[in-house]
């Protein structure tokens, strides 16, 4: 009932680089005009995730689909077609830096539409409105901060009005102000634009209080699935581990290495 | 080794079809090119027209020098005017874009992997070899010629400077010799040739930005190769045209 209701859907899905397995027989679901959390420590293949569906890369093995379409199966332009109905926030903001904060969210606009300069001008001004920042339209990238980059980047994002957002680590890098902006961003733009959001993070907190479900990937597949509240109360240790910030435990502390003591002294002997 | 260098021509190759695929379609933006066109080009005129001028000069002494020995220092005209059109012009220009231009290209776009605008720009539906490479390989292939024509000019300004200005050539010899004995053809081929280092340089450049390793390390390994690979192969292409005009 609730997979037909998926806007992503991602089946046994195994991925691997090298002899590396990323994925070990992923399964997950997305559901329309949810805001889905996608948590996990760092290197367990969250932004991976994302890579698969938007069809930058392709699973070795399983499915992924969005909007009933098998991303893997689809040609460039179709697969074109099928990204200008989402919207992706990066990590870094990722801003063209040889355009202005008004060029850059006005680029998604420029390349798929071809709106008069006034109503295209009047679209950029109310998304920089949106996140805050009609005042710096004239403004360059090098000239933001961090968290001004990343709300600018949303604008960008939200420009073409998608119908799922998707964001790779809001939070990371930001202060609390910041952060919280962001958070409430999410949220609103989920509410009124109805979108549907996936949130990639390892923020515990900033997700917990926006997300409705939540994942949790280790080791290749979903540990744990949920609402924030439930996750909190960590059935097993690792998810426990996670979400209260435990530095050891089932995720060690220290990179395997050979005895410490047996190092140490061989490197004295020698 | 050489299993390395054929798999490379065959990558620049195949990533040459997909970036002429896109020209078309890229000069719906023409605002992009000439953008290029004035950061590959106009960006490059004071070092091409310095060049050009000392290039010039040495070329009127060493060949006042020269023809002097036979009694001919009255063909300087001629010689610096052949040599300036058909090789020097077009090489060192290329040489010197390469080194300027091909850096700055290659560097701008590995930069751009690096920190994820291409992959937004795929992500956003726009396709980054349309929006970003075209526009800079069009505006190298369409500023070499243009800026080899410059520096050959100016080269000739610097041979007359040497040879009538300070050597006492009689001017109406400097410039009927060169007159009569320069053809179309010789333009022609150092158009030609212009033309195809341009491309060349263009294509090396944009190919190995986009190919980068998104790290410091990698976009600063990719500049160099541009500037090495660039440099043999422009005097490769060189040789090549060279013997198929004669």
């Amino acid at each position: 009932m609730i997979e037909n209701d998926a806007v992503v859907n991602v089946r046994g899905v195994h991925y691997a680089i090298g002899a590396h397995a990323i994925f070990k027989g992923l399964n997950m679901h997305v559901r329309r005009g949810s805001i889905t959390a996608v948590m996990g420590p760092s290197g367990t293949g969250k932004t991976t995730l994302l890579r698969l569906i938007m069809g930058q890369i392709v699973a070795q093995r399983g499915h992924v689909t969005v909007f009933g379409k098998e991303v893997a199966a689809l040609e460039r332009r179709e697969l074109y077609k099928l990204r200008q109905r989402i919207g992706l926030l990066f990590q870094n903001g990722a801003l063209l830096t040889d355009l202005s904060v008004f060029e850059n969210v006005a680029f998604p606009l420029r390349e798929h539409t071809d709106l008069p300069e006034p109503v295209l001008r009047e679209l950029v001004l109310m998304k920089l409105q949106t996140v805050g920042l009609r005042g710096a339209a004239d403004l360059m990238p090098a000239e933001l901060s961090g968290g001004m980059a990343r709300r600018v980047a949303l604008a960008r994002a939200i420009v073409m009005d998608p119908e799922m957002l998707i964001y790779d680590e809001p939070f990371v890098g930001l202060d609390p102000i910041s952060k919280g902006v962001i958070v409430r961003l999410i949220q609103s733009l989920n509410r009124l634009l109805g979108t549907t959001s996936i949130v990639v993070s390892h923020d515990v907190r900033e997700i917990s209080a926006i997300a409705d479900h939540s994942y949790l990937l280790a080791e290749g597949k979903v540990m744990a699935e949920g609402s924030p509240a439930e996750l909190c109360k960590g059935q097993t240790e690792s998810v426990h581990q996670f979400m209260s910030g435990t530095p050891d435990g089932p995720v060690p502390f220290h990179y395997p290495a050979p005895d410490y003591f047996e190092q140490l002294l061989a490197r004295s002997d020698a | 080794m050489a299993l390395e260098v054929v798999a490379k021509v065959g990558a620049v190759a195949l990533f040459l079809l997909r970036v002429l695929g896109q020209c078309i379609p890229a000069l719906v933006r023409p605002q992009l090119i000439i953008r290029q066109i004035y950061n590959a080009g106009a960006r490059s005129l004071v070092i091409i027209m310095l060049s050009g001028l000392f290039v010039g000069m040495v070329l009127g002494l060493q060949g006042y020098q020269l023809l002097q020995r036979f009694g001919s220092e009255s063909a300087l005209g001629m010689a610096a005017a052949l040599g300036l059109i058909k090789e020097l012009g077009p090489v060192l220009t290329a040489l010197l874009f390469a080194g300027r231009a091909g850096t700055s290209l290659c560097s701008e776009i590995g930069l751009m992997g690096a920190t994820d605008q291409l992959a937004a720009m795929e992500m956003m539906a726009v396709d980054p070899v349309r929006h970003v490479v075209a526009p800079r390989f069009l505006g190298g292939l369409i500023a070499v010629p243009l800026l080899a024509a410059i520096f050959s000019c100016v080269g000739l300004y610097g041979a007359q400077l040497v040879g009538v200005t300070m050597m006492r050539i009689e001017p109406g010899t400097f410039w009927s010799q060169m007159q009569s004995a320069v053809g179309l053809r010789d333009v022609h081929e150092g158009l030609i040739k212009s033309v195809v280092f341009g491309a060349a340089c263009s294509l090396l450049a944009v190919y190995e930005g986009f190919h980068a390793e998104p790290t410091a390390e990698g976009v600063g390994l990719a500049t160099t190769r541009t500037v090495v690979t660039s440099a043999v192969l422009v005097l490769l292409l060189d040789y090549m045209l060279t013997a198929a005009f004669l």
